[in-house]
């Protein structure tokens, strides 16, 4: 069973990764995953600095969901360099690193550091937190400062380098095509959705913040819809992610055009949820008499022409 | 720390909406210590989504015991376990009570639910010698709840049983009256009753061990979602999961 995939220089043993924030810097799960079935590991964000996030309370549970308001908590790019880096080295599987930032400068500061590294393999670009107030979000949703910072970064490194884009807008094939036109080596797709909840006892919103990023099994169809518009839009790899806690789930991603995908939320309940819909999806394959689990991408056996969809999309 | 599937052995009410789930598993049971929590996964469904976090009430041979009331939706489905049945257990976790020192009496001083992690903190301080004074807050003198604990004073709000008052007033109470000596105080209950208690422990000088409570989603440090102000040590915010739940109480500043 063939299983791997490759994003530029960096080759992925399986399509499934975890996603940013929702496995810390691999070393706090040591004790219950082996990582090596893992595709790949995406790093918490990093900053230039040492962030210490926002005031509790920072998380709530939704239906099927969860609201989370962390603000990029995370321990700056040079303590991850030293404490975090030499072991994640260690591990037999790909390492991409997130970066988050305020400023243009400081994504390409970040980055530049971190690209002199040995054991980075790929970087992942967070233009889409929620939850800060400079940075994230006013630029995501602003599609010329998204280009703007993959255009500076792309001459920075050789190796992939992957956005992750916002679902927070209107037509998010325009970002795809707007960062793939930068230079960008791929997508990653969805971050969480503006969400809200409310207290009726209190009357006070129930995180610190008032809105938060929602994510797990309640944002799965959106983000469907999101990945299947950019995979559309754009030729170079979407990884999908919204609510995946199954091999069924993250086949669907495959399906409508998902070139791998990331287990996000399901990490909180169990950290190994990742290595069990890896596992899954090739029980799924063998079954079906697939010999590359490449074939499940785009294989969606749509009756609607695309053109026809983006009216609705 | 393990994720494991353990069977659901006895199931009682202990007081007033407050019951006591008794668990089987050896190494969560082994391998516990004092203040330690679990992270439980109610049911196999997407609602609740998240697992829930509860103290380790006591352990015994291979079993563990956890104290709960019925809050919401979570804790509702637990109360309809029965024997026989099974949870998703992820623990023990979290940095325990430092039951080391030269203290010589364990004050425990519990606050309703906060009663949960001091059975087995007793039998701790039991078994290295220690004597225990024992302060109980709660609402009626149904709500009380006093099995494996020893020298027990109880406070209650509308004063059906014991000290009419708060529990932290009880405490000031005896202290004045008996004026105990190399003590160490073990606190949990409500923030209200923690921050009256710390004032306390730092007025009298006496060390103050507190279990807090976050709200959380993985319990392992990964999610990043309880955190607690630090007073000092170059960083704003620790985390009750994996650097608590227990802290020092001049450590911390409760919200």
């Amino acid at each position: 069973m063939k299983t791997d995939f490759t994003i530029g220089s960096a080759n992925f043993k399986n399509r499934v990764l975890v996603a940013s924030g929702t496995f810390g810097y691999g070393d706090e799960t040591k004790e219950l995953v082996d990582v090596a079935g893992l595709g790949g590991i995406v790093t918490k964000s990093l900053s230039w600095k040492p962030r210490d996030g926002n005031p509790p309370r920072r998380i709530t549970e939704t239906p099927s969901g969860m609201l989370n308001s962390i603000g990029l908590a995370n321990i700056g790019v040079h303590a991850f360099i030293e404490k975090k880096l030499p072991y994640l080295r260690t591990l037999d599987t790909t390492i991409v690193v997130n970066i988050a930032a305020s400023s243009v400068e400081e994504y390409c500061d970040v980055l530049r550091l971190l690209d002199d590294q040995e054991g980075v393999d790929a970087y992942e670009i967070n233009v889409s937190c929620p939850n800060v107030k400079e940075g994230g979000l006013n630029f995501g949703t602003d599609c010329s400062k998204t280009a703007e910072i993959t255009s500076k970064l792309r001459p920075l490194t050789k190796k992939p380098l992957l956005m992750k884009l916002t679902p927070n807008v209107t037509h998010v094939s325009e970002f795809a095509k707007a960062v793939e036109s930068e230079g960008a080596d791929g997508i990653s797709l969805i971050n969480t959705l503006i969400g809200m909840a409310v207290d009726i006892r209190t009357r006070k919103p129930k995180l610190s913040t008032v809105t938060g990023g929602l994510s797990g099994p309640a944002i799965k169809p959106i983000a469907l819809a999101k990945v299947y518009e950019a995979v559309q839009a754009v030729d170079i790899p979407v990884i999908g992610m919204g609510g995946i806690v199954s091999a069924e789930d993250a086949i669907e991603f495959l399906l409508v055009g998902a070139s791998a995908v990331q287990v996000g939320t399901a990490n909180f309940i169990d950290p190994t949820t990742g290595v069990h819909v890896a596992q899954g999806i090739e029980e799924y394959c063998r079954k079906s008499g697939i010999s590359d689990v490449g074939e499940l991408v785009g294989a969606l056996d749509a009756k609607v022409e695309f053109s026809v969809l983006q009216s609705w999309l | 720390m393990r994720i494991l599937d353990v069977k659901i052995v006895s199931w009682e009410q202990r007081a007033e909406g407050l019951f006591a789930l008794s668990l089987e598993s050896r190494e969560i049971a082994r391998a516990t210590k004092a203040g330690q929590f679990v992270n439980i996964r109610i049911g196999e469904s997407t609602s609740p989504l998240l697992r829930r976090p509860f103290s380790i009430s006591r352990t015994e041979g291979d079993l563990i015991e956890i104290l709960f009331n019925v809050v919401g939706r979570g804790t509702e489905m637990l109360a309809r376990k029965k024997p026989g049945e099974t949870l998703n257990l992820l623990g023990p976790l979290g940095v325990p009570f430092g039951l080391d020192g030269a203290y010589e009496t364990a004050v425990i001083v519990a606050g309703g639910l906060g009663v949960a992690p001091f059975p087995l903190l007793a039998n701790d301080v039991r078994k290295k010698g220690k004597s225990m004074l024992s302060f109980l807050g709660a609402r009626t003198a149904a709500h009380v709840t006093q099995e494996y604990l020893e020298n027990v004073h109880v406070a209650t709000d509308d004063g059906s049983m014991g000290f009419h008052g708060t529990v932290v007033q009880l405490l000031e109470d005896f202290w004045m009256k008996e004026k105990p000596k190399r003590t160490k105080i073990f606190g949990c209950g409500p923030t209200r009753m923690m921050k009256a208690l710390s004032e306390f422990a730092r007025g009298n000088r006496v060390e103050c061990e507190l279990s807090l409570e976050g709200d959380m989603a993985c319990g392992i440090g990964i999610c990043q979602g309880c955190p607690v102000e630090r007073t000092s040590g170059g960083k704003k915010y620790s985390l009750v999961c994996v650097e608590g739940p227990a802290f020092n109480c001049n450590d911390v500043i409760l919200a």
